[in-house]
């Protein structure tokens, strides 16, 4: 196959492939290390449960408490597991050859970046009416709560994959990214932690779940972009 | 073709080359030779499209390279120091995710075969984890024959091989070569492909 | 354009820039200095006493300017990290390299006086506000920008690594605020409002406006300047900065 059909051929459905290609071999990978992703899940726990801990048990406080929590535990369980998205395929040269591959950058890193979620935030989505239940939510409120971050993780994850992309080699990468990141989490925090609290002061919560909606399709179309240039500007 | 006049590039502050010239027609091979840090995995990068170069003009078929540029990206074949392989799959996964990322697509026949002449069929199903470095390079090289690229640019391809993997590489460059394509290729000891004509370039 | 549009692209080279930058610096530090005089003067002497707040609502005047300055250096910054990653430009690098410990500066000096009027105007230090939370923000991402500037060793791929995360967070910056407006009303009943600065007599309005063109032309002198120091810094190997260090010395 001669160049010229080589391009030809790719154009057409190139960033699906792309997208297919990424979204298959990271979760494979991920499959393949499930005690990593048991550990970012613990870690989820772990830190939710020191809530109580910290400020004692009373159901009350308990209760006003919770949605911020979980958020914020959500938050950094996120920021746990995002120097794993690029930091594997930096070091083992992998990057390079996606980098360099003929499908749009862009859409192999959404790739990477949708399996992530995939591996670490669908479950922390799974698990979050569980752990609601520990601080006493209501169903709806934990209805309220689960669609939040499941509309809110993604945006997380690709949000964080342009700090990851931007800390690629760098010594003091996690705490770096985390300063870079959580700045621009803080809406996604206050939206999706809002939304409760709005269905608890009476009002409809369903503006707050549109904007976290917003939000992902934005970060959807934007993050990857972003990411690409900058792991393109990692390897120059 | 690929054409490079008055290049020159830097790593950090520090001055690697300057001045280089040269050109590549079809059928030959460049081999780039030099003391470690004087530049030649900087130069591969820059053709490969990785990276900028500092001053002067590189061009293939006539247009300017500019990194990453989709044109390089569906000529070039870049195979640099790491062997770009993913501990936990097998060595035949490895393989055909590497293929699959170049565009191309290899049914296992074609995938058994390609480790086969390397000598790897006995570890196909193996993670990669417990492989050698010899093994693991061979993996890489193995993609060269199913993937069709005009230009490959190869750094310090040798590392880790054996002469029957030395051979086998010769051959591969040689009918690489034979069918009309380029190689770039930086080395310390320059191996003689099966066909083509071969240059060599010292960089200081 | 006129044909002297071309001219200008020489300076766009770090190497032609430097003279220049130096000969316009007291260009801009003089008329700060007067203007600072100046409006400290209307707003600590001449402007009257408020009502309500006393003489305490004076620190307005370095409050509501660098507040301004914060968010308009910033999106200076965004200007010239586009520019540098449009035209991998070095010397845009340099200017938004250059601008950050100034907008930084404002941020917290902005935080700072903002807390201390606080205290006796609403009996605290910090109360959540949208505004003040906003620049809390702010500074969070000035201070990012600065951090991963410090951590790649490498100056082009730090410009242009900074570059990406200041374009952004300046497209983030009206999300940011928005979302923090929005929660700062949600929680109406706990939270007070820094907001209401006193109703403003013409003397106040000038005194502000003299403050912040005082601020403005401070932080161009005190970047160019900065911008010379980097310069140097990062051109240090090459012929001409050599030749200068060496008819320095």
């Amino acid at each position: 196959m001669n160049e010229a059909t080589l391009q030809a051929s790719l154009a057409d459905d190139s960033a699906w492939s792309g997208v297919a290609w990424a979204l298959a071999r990271d979760l494979k990978l991920a499959l393949r290390s499930k005690a990593e992703l048991g550990v970012q899940l613990l870690f989820y726990v772990i830190v939710v449960s020191l809530f109580p801990l910290g400020v004692g048990p009373e159901p009350g406080i308990l209760r006003t408490l919770g949605p911020g929590v979980l958020w914020v535990a959500a938050l950094l369980a996120s920021l746990l597991a995002l120097p794993r998205l690029f930091a594997a395929d930096f070091a083992d040269g992998t990057l390079e050859q996606i980098a360099l591959a003929p499908y749009p950058l862009p859409a192999l890193i959404a790739g990477k970046i949708l399996a992530h979620w995939l591996a670490t935030g669908a479950p922390l989505v799974a698990l979050s009416p569980l752990l609601a239940m520990q601080f006493g939510l209501g169903g709806e409120e934990t209805t309220i709560l689960a669609v939040g971050l499941l509309l809110g993780t993604p945006t997380l994850s690709l949000l964080g994959a342009i700090g990851a992309a931007l800390t690629l080699g760098v010594r003091t990468g996690g705490a770096l990214l985390a300063l870079l990141i959580l700045p621009l989490y803080v809406p996604i925090l206050i939206f999706g932690a809002g939304a409760v609290e709005a269905l608890r002061a009476g009002l409809a919560s369903g503006g707050e779940l549109s904007i976290l909606a917003a939000a992902l399709l934005a970060a959807v179309v934007g993050a990857p972009l972003a990411c690409a240039a900058a792991v393109r500007i990692a390897l120059d | 073709m690929l054409v490079a006049q008055d290049l020159a590039a830097q790593r950090g502050d520090a001055l690697l080359f300057q001045g280089l010239d040269f050109a590549l027609r079809p059928g030959a091979a460049l081999f780039v030779s030099g003391p470690n840090g004087s530049g030649k995995t900087t130069l591969l990068r820059i053709v490969a499209a990785l990276t900028h170069a500092l001053r002067g003009k590189l061009t293939w078929d006539g247009s300017e390279i500019e990194p990453f540029a989709p044109a390089m990206r569906a000529a070039v074949l870049f195979i640099g120091h790491a062997p770009a392989l993913k501990e936990e799959l097998s060595a035949e996964e490895n393989l055909a995710s590497l293929v699959g990322l170049h565009g191309a697509s290899a049914e296992a026949p074609a995938l058994a075969d390609a480790l086969a002449t390397w000598s790897l069929a006995r570890q196909r199903s193996l993670p990669a984890r417990v492989l050698s470095q010899g093994q693991r390079r061979r993996i890489g090289l193995a993609r060269l024959r199913l993937v069709s690229r005009p230009l490959w640019v190869l750094d310090e391809p040798l590392t880790a091989l054996d002469t029957a993997g030395i051979d086998t590489l010769r051959a591969t460059v040689g009918e690489h070569l034979g069918r009309g394509g380029m190689a770039l290729i930086a080395t310390h000891h320059a191996f003689e492909p099966t066909a083509g004509t071969s240059h060599s370039l010292r960089l200081q | 354009m006129s044909t002297g549009s071309l001219r200008w692209f020489k300076y766009a080279s770090p190497a032609s820039f430097f003279p220049l930058a130096g000969k316009l610096v007291p260009w801009f530090a003089v008329p700060a200095a007067l203007l600072a005089a100046a409006g400290l003067y209307l707003g600590l002497v001449v402007a009257p006493t408020d009502a309500q707040q006393g003489d305490a609502y004076r620190i307005i005047f370095i409050h509501v300017p660098a507040a301004w300055m914060s968010m308009f250096i910033y999106v200076v910054m965004a200007f010239w990290s586009a520019i540098a990653l449009s035209f991998n430009a070095r010397l845009s690098g340099m200017m938004a390299q250059a601008l950050a410990p100034t907008g930084a500066l404002f941020t917290f000096i902005a935080l700072w006086t903002g807390s201390l009027w606080g205290r006796p105007a609403w009996g605290t230090y910090w109360a959540w506000d949208a505004r003040m939370t906003s620049e809390l923000i702010l500074l969070f991402l000035y201070f990012g920008y600065l951090a991963l500037r410090g951590a790649i060793a490498d100056a082009r791929r730090a410009d242009r690594a900074g570059a990406v995360l200041v374009l952004v967070g300046v497209v983030n910056i009206p999300i940011i605020y928005f979302s923090v407006k929005w929660w700062n009303t949600l929680h109406q009943g706990a939270t007070v409002s820094l907001t209401a600065a006193p109703k403003m007599a013409a003397i106040m309005l000038s005194a502000m406006l003299i403050m912040t063109f005082a601020t403005w032309f401070y932080a161009i002198a005190i970047t160019l300047v900065r911008v010379r120091a980097i310069i140097l810094e990062r051109e240090g190997k090459s012929g001409w900065a050599g030749e200068l260090a060496g008819a320095v010395q």
